[in-house]
């Protein structure tokens, strides 16, 4: 697999059904509930839904299924593959 | 509850079907208080776990980690932490779902660490063949260090087991951390730290330091050293972080050797149902389809029971009226006391079918879509998709919806959904609203479809719900309350709800609101009816001087009692309270009786049609209503010659009804949930001047 870091890119920009992988760099702008939930650097993460207003996204990381809202998710960055 | 007893705190993520194991564990044996000092119900039930030997389970809140974010969740810290040594656990029961199991084994990670003896419950094992998952359990007993035992709560299965283990573990008395938390990250910061008391573990003084919680027994001096540690808290920040990867790492390296999912076998029914409920379209349809559905069947299934109830405590007080000797101690029983049991009780019905449709929209994690749904829509009025919850469950009663704002963790969106909620049409307005509708509303169709009075109490539900909003952006844009808006929720695996569980939770709902609720209504109508049988001079006199200005007028000997009443009424101490608000509620268009009615609702709303059922000294019976509105219809203002409940004064009636903070509950609940008096006596105020100037507007310009 190659991964291409593209600074834009982020679990907000995500389309739904698109999987990428949390950055490293990104630990410091989870926070630590997200991170205790699974959201964790390395993990892969699919956009699952979105809501019908555009936000919150729906998400599936390391098992979880987590709704977080798009200010929190545009803080974290991705690899897509 | 012996000394004999084993301990139990029961922990684990939220829907991991904690709840059902402890309804298993504990059955009936169930009860609900309060933790000393907080204000968060604590259940607790005890569980026979030999023949000799019991358990007192306390069930803790749901939570994903010791650290907190929100109210419900700093519990498990404080019990944990044992902050009341009372309150410590001798055992720790950790429950974790078989399927989420890497995330659940964080939480046990950091209980391991505390060094309690602990056991691990696995749940929900029936779903493993289904879902391609297959555990190493004697190896996963190893890694872990701890006792584990497979269970499924629902079917009943391992519960046996869960008990022996217990008292194995109990027994043997040890307990070891999990993961060395301090070698990883920074070993001379954690050994210095680790040095400062030998009487914890290293992990409980590292949450004393990041979570500013201290244990009841620490030395002033300990305590000293620990805030020492304190004073870089971005490096406390960093050191969290990394706590929770390296704890992944540890879990990830155990789950790699004996936990393997067969992702092949996975059933998609998630994606499925979440296509349907969280469409842009259908979602929303589904929802308010669903909401029509909960209401209609509220005040249909609930009206039967009702009347029911309605009608027995009419007969309880007629045949203690006809068995007891006359008195005042008669007197009160059957005007005070047992309409004012009836007044609660009568809400049961309603209550408790409003709680089932919750209860069975959070079990089965239909809820949580809501929330998804909602937030976005909410958060611009300063809540969180997480307030939907309360705003439904106060259209039966603002006590238990306020409680279950305790899951918002922003505390801002937590006080404003607290303060907004008591706009909602709870039960209590729907008397007041039923009355006067058929006093003025006539029973026609429009459209040829809609009755016209089911309408109007649809407005009056529309009305609620708007104005709450309406406040919420209010207090949204003028609040300064610093609080960090974060929000995450999870998204549960849908499932069928379990009988048990949601009879329990109605049970236990409908019990604590009857209680909460029953204690003031019924002391406030003991008051009610001693302010109303007694007065000064002029009350005493009020039956002869009754009987003389009638004296030579033709009245049936009914009537004169009417009359005696009415006089003894409006000289009584409650009719001179009426008499002295009466110039400040002239505008609005009510004269001193309904002025009484007012003062009395502000204890509870339900309250109004009793009060006037006095006040026009009829029996105070509303299997009855006809009389009491026919009462009511025939009432004159000596003003103007026309009858006193017209158009204008009914509607500026309901809209008062619909705005005032007329509930002492409430008020208490609010109290106890913001821990101060401020916020209660804001909403009291603030919704008693709202509800005067919309009724005087709704009464000035309909007259």
């Amino acid at each position: 697999m190659r991964f291409k870091l593209n600074s834009l890119s982020t679990i907000a920009s995500l389309h739904i059904g698109e999987v990428g992988y949390i950055s490293e760099e990104s630990l410091d702008n989870i926070p630590l509930k997200l991170l205790e939930m699974g959201c964790l650097p390395g993990a892969e993460v699919e956009l699952v839904q979105v809501a019908p207003l555009k936000d919150p996204l729906y998400i599936c990381v390391n098992g979880s299924h987590l709704a977080i809202r798009k200010e929190t998710a545009a803080k974290i960055k991705i690899l897509k593959s | 509850m012996s000394n004999n007893d084993i301990k139990v705190a029961l922990i684990g993520n939220p829907n991991t079907g904690k709840t059902s194991l402890f309804n298993q564990l504990t059955g009936l044996n169930q009860k609900v208080g309060n933790y000393p000092g907080i204000t968060v119900d604590k259940k607790q039930g005890i569980c026979k776990l030999s023949a000799t030997q019991n358990a007192v389970v306390t069930d803790l809140p749901g939570t994903y980690s010791i650290n907190p974010t929100s109210l419900d969740e700093s519990i498990v810290l404080k019990t944990l932490l044992k902050k009341d040594i009372k309150e410590s656990p001798d055992v720790i029961l950790v429950v974790a779902d078989v399927e989420n199991l890497k995330r659940n084994l964080l939480l046990f990670s950091q209980i391991k660490d505390l060094e309690v003896p602990t056991v691990l419950a696995i749940n929900m094992v029936d779903q493993m063949a289904k879902k391609g998952i297959s555990i190493d359990l004697s190896l996963l007993k190893k890694e872990l260090n701890t006792e584990i035992v497979l269970i499924s709560a629902r079917k009943n299965e391992g519960i046996e087991q869960v008990k022996e283990a217990i008292i194995r573990c109990h027994v043997a008395a040890k307990a070891s951390p999990l993961c060395g938390i301090n070698h990883q990250i920074d070993p001379d910061y954690f050994t210095k730290l680790k040095e400062i008391s030998t009487s914890y573990s290293l992990y409980e003084l590292w949450l004393m330091v990041t979570q500013n919680s201290y244990p009841e027994a620490i030395t002033t001096e300990e305590k000293k050293k620990l805030i020492a540690f304190k004073q870089d808290t971005s490096k406390l920040k960093k050191y969290q972080h990394k706590e929770t990867i390296y704890r992944y790492q540890e879990i990830n390296k155990i789950l790699k050797k004996t936990y393997i999912v067969d992702k092949s076998k996975a059933t998609d029914l998630r994606s499925k149902l979440d296509k349907v409920f969280t469409h842009k379209i259908f979602g929303y349809v589904f929802f308010v389809f669903l909401l029509l559905v909960i209401f209609q069947s509220v005040f249909d299934w609930a009206s039967l029971p009702m009347d029911f109830i309605d009608s027995t405590f009419a007969q309880i007080a007629d045949f203690a009226k006809s068995s007891l000797p006359e008195g005042v101690f008669t007197d009160l029983l059957t005007e005070g006391i047992i309409p004012g049991i009836g007044g609660v009780i009568i809400f049961i019905p309603q209550i408790a079918i409003l709680f089932l449709f919750i209860a069975v929209l959070e079990e089965t994690g239909y809820m949580s879509r809501v929330v998804f749904l909602m937030d976005k829509i909410m958060r611009r009025f300063g809540m969180n998709g997480k307030s939907v919850i309360p705003l439904i469950s106060g259209t039966a009663c603002a006590i238990p919806a306020i409680m279950a704002t305790r899951t918002i963790s922003s505390w801002k969106e937590r006080l404003i959904t607290i303060l907004v909620t008591p706009f909602t049409t709870c039960s209590a307005r729907l008397p007041v609203y039923a009355i006067l509708i058929a006093l003025i509303i006539p029973n026609t169709n429009v459209f040829g479809f809609l009755n016209l009075q089911g309408l109007v109490l649809l407005s009056l539900y529309g009305l609620g719900f708007f104005t709450a909003i309406l406040a919420a952006y209010i207090l949204h844009k003028t609040l300064d309350v610093k609080s960090k808006s974060f929000f995450v929720a999870e998204m549960p695996n849908y499932k069928l709800p379990s009988v048990k569980n949601v009879f329990y939770e109605v049970l236990e709902k409908t019990k604590s609101f009857v209680l909460e609720a029953g204690k003031i209504i019924l002391a406030l109508s003991i008051v009610l009816w001693f302010l109303a049988s007694n007065g000064p001079s002029a009350y005493k006199n009020a039956e002869k001087n009754t009987i003389e200005n009638v004296a030579n007028k033709n009245i049936t000997d009914a009537e004169l009692q009417q009359k005696i009443a009415s006089a003894k009424l409006e000289n009584s101490y409650i009719g001179i309270l009426g008499k002295t608000i009466e110039p400040v509620i002239k505008p609005l268009g009510y004269d001193w009786k309904i002025g009484i009615a007012l003062i009395t609702s502000f204890a509870a709303r339900e309250v109004f049609v009793g009060t006037l059922a006095t006040i026009y000294s009829v029996e105070a019976d509303d299997e009855d209503t006809s009389t009491i509105k026919e009462k009511m219809a025939s009432e004159v203002n000596p003003e103007t010659g026309k009858k006193r409940f017209n158009f204008p004064v009914g509607m500026s009636l309901m809209v008062f009804y619909a705005f005032a903070m007329q509930c002492m509950a409430t008020l208490a609940i609010v109290k106890r949930e913001t821990k101060t008096w401020k916020w209660p006596l804001i909403q009291l105020f603030g919704m008693a001047f709202l509800a005067y100037v919309s009724a005087l507007f709704t009464y000035q310009i309909l007259n």
